[in-house]
């Protein structure tokens, strides 16, 4: 695939300026997520109440595809019910992974679509997906995630290191 | 850089680099439509067509099991294995062929070394010296021989130059230092330590060494006898050769006193339920059947390595990492990681407000490959407090157009997070 699918100019625009950054003083739930291949590190803190999420915010270091990531779906499930934002984070994981193609199946993504093209580039689809994934150990209230090993939900191969 | 200069610098270094690459198959691939610029050979080295056609005659004219039969293909593999190994043995001036130890890889001879020499000799409150710079395979061994054992693990500090301090060095060595173990060139950083120097000062004190080579021999001559080395480590596919096959060097008199690493055939005398002898040494340490293919494709990457000569790879690529480096630190916002004085082979970068992995899936779409990440050496990305760094690694197959490749690719990265 051509970068300049994936490297867009409002993925570009998300890294540069990331919504919803920062950390959240009354958060009802938290997560942190590692990405120990690469190194992208965040932390996704919640304010959930009666079920709706009412504030959201991340911070953490990561590559542009982990930032953009991150800020568009805070920005996109801000307001929601956290069963709106777990069928997002699945259909999400599907699109990134190459088992939903957004442009022949519904679904609720919207813009978030930008990311499709990742799924051509396996070792980037974990700093698409590392967001997603620790929104949903936040909602489950596991402390820290990652992509890797047992705590891997996508049951992706684990990519090697290698000198 | 122009043509004329390339030529001067081409005869300076006697080396023909155009020639040299048409070996090379894998070289004259295109990816993503434009050339291949490989500078990845940190990471893994290319194999030449002669090492290529020598597995295959290998396989198709000589193979069998070794040490085992009396036919024909039995005696002919043991020839090649064994002369193999008579071939590094030159390579590297070991004094004798049964110091050569085939094992999978780097990281499978530091193992070695720490189960049966860590395991058999140190106890606790033993202490092993490692450096700031190490690969995680000559750190986290020890780690377990640590918490095995309750040694003490002692860390040679670096500068912010990615040089290893010897006042620091010197300091840590007391009554309880049972082993140093140190890389001789930074994966990470390039740097060339001064381990002859950091092996007499061991030596002065009694301390035997390690020395992780994985990074140097396919740059450096390396004389193991010359360096007095007690242990010497290093993969034969990143001296391109096979994937599955490295070296362990070491001095006759630790071999022969070490435990065997593993249990099995070949390592053996004679065998009863009561009782097993265990073979000689380089046997001793080489249980089982193993890759002979492999082994016997390294000696054929050492016979190419020292018809081109190494003073000859090393002048040339000296003269490639110079480029590279006043080329790259010309570009704004780019901050070279690892400043040694003496350095091999490594260029590792950071570009400002560009994560490391966007510039490699970047460069990727431009046919560059570069490692992107903390390259298995996480100490050192914490010792200048950065997350990964990208690295580009040269070999002598490199040219300068490729180091411009880069530096074009680069641009283009600045441009788009402009």
């Amino acid at each position: 695939m051509d970068s300049k699918q994936l490297y867009q100019e409002v993925v570009l625009d998300h890294n540069k300026k990331p919504r919803n950054w920062g950390s959240l003083a009354d958060a009802t739930h938290r997560a942190e997520g590692l990405n120990p291949l690469c190194g992208d590190h965040i932390w996704v803190a919640l304010k959930v109440q009666d079920g709706l999420i009412e504030k959201i915010a991340f911070e953490g270091e990561s590559c542009a595809i982990c930032k953009a990531s991150a800020s568009m779906m805070t920005a996109n499930v801000k307001g929601k019910q956290i069963e709106q934002a777990e069928r997002l984070v699945q259909e999400f994981r599907d699109m990134a992974t190459g088992r939903l193609n957004p442009a022949t199946q519904p679904s609720q993504l919207g813009r978030l679509v930008v990311f499709a093209g990742v799924k051509d580039l396996p070792s980037r689809v974990k700093c698409a997906i590392l967001p997603w994934h620790t929104l949903h150990a936040a909602f489950h209230d596991r402390g820290t995630t990652s992509t890797e090993g047992d705590a891997d939900p996508m049951g992706l191969s684990p990519a090697s290191e290698s000198a | 850089m122009n043509s004329a200069v390339l030529a001067t610098v081409e005869r300076s270094t006697g080396l023909d680099v155009a020639r040299l690459r048409s070996d090379f198959p894998i070289l004259r691939l295109k990816v993503n439509g434009n050339p291949l610029a490989y500078l990845d050979n940190a990471a893994s080295s290319q194999m030449p067509q002669r090492v290529l056609d020598r597995l295959i005659r290998y396989q198709t004219q000589e193979h069998s099991n070794i040490h085992r039969a009396v036919h024909y293909l039995s005696e002919t593999a043991t020839a090649a294995y064994e002369g193999a190994r008579s071939t590094i043995q030159r390579f590297i001036n070991a004094r004798e062929a049964r110091e050569v130890i085939y094992t999978r890889g780097t990281t499978d001879a530091v193992n070695l070394v720490m189960q049966g020499f860590g395991r058999a000799f140190l106890g606790r409150g033993d202490e092993i010296i490692l450096s700031q710079l190490e690969h995680h395979s000559n750190i986290v061994p020890w780690q377990m021989l640590r918490d095995e054992k309750g040694c003490t693990l002692r860390v040679v500090p670096c500068n912010d130059a990615g040089e290893l301090l010897l006042d620091e060095y010197a300091a840590l060595f007391n009554e309880r230092t049972r082993l140093v173990a140190v890389t001789h060139v930074s994966n990470a950083l390039g740097t060339v330590n001064p381990i002859k120097q950091m092996i007499a000062q061991a030596h002065a004190r009694g301390v035997p060494v390690l020395v992780d080579g994985a990074q140097a021999v396919p740059h450096l001559a390396v004389d193991v006898q010359d360096l007095d080395c007690d242990f010497y480590c290093f993969s034969g596919h990143k001296m391109f050769g096979p994937t599955g096959i490295g070296i362990l060097y070491g001095k006759a008199h630790w071999l022969e006193k070490m435990q065997p690493y593993q249990g099995g055939g070949d390592m053996i005398l004679s065998v009863s339920f009561e009782r097993t002898v265990y073979n000689s040494i380089p046997h001793k340490f080489e249980a089982g059947t193993p890759p002979i293919a492999a082994a016997i494709g390294l000696g054929a990457a050492v016979d190419y390595l020292t018809d081109i000569g190494m003073p000859r790879i090393a002048a040339w690529e000296h003269e490639l990492l110079t480029y590279a480096t006043e080329q790259v630190e010309a570009l704004p916002g780019v901050r070279i990681v690892g400043t040694a004085q003496d350095k091999a082979s490594v260029l590792s970068f950071t570009v400002a407000g560009v994560h490391p992995h966007d510039v490699g899936t970047l460069l990727n779409e431009d046919g560059v490959a570069v490692r992107t990440g903390h390259h298995c050496a996480q100490p050192v990305m914490q010792r200048f407090a950065i997350p990964a760094t990208a690295r580009a690694s040269f070999a002598f197959y490199n040219t300068f157009q490729e180091v411009d490749q880069l530096v074009a690719g680069i641009r283009r990265v600045q441009e788009i997070f402009s």
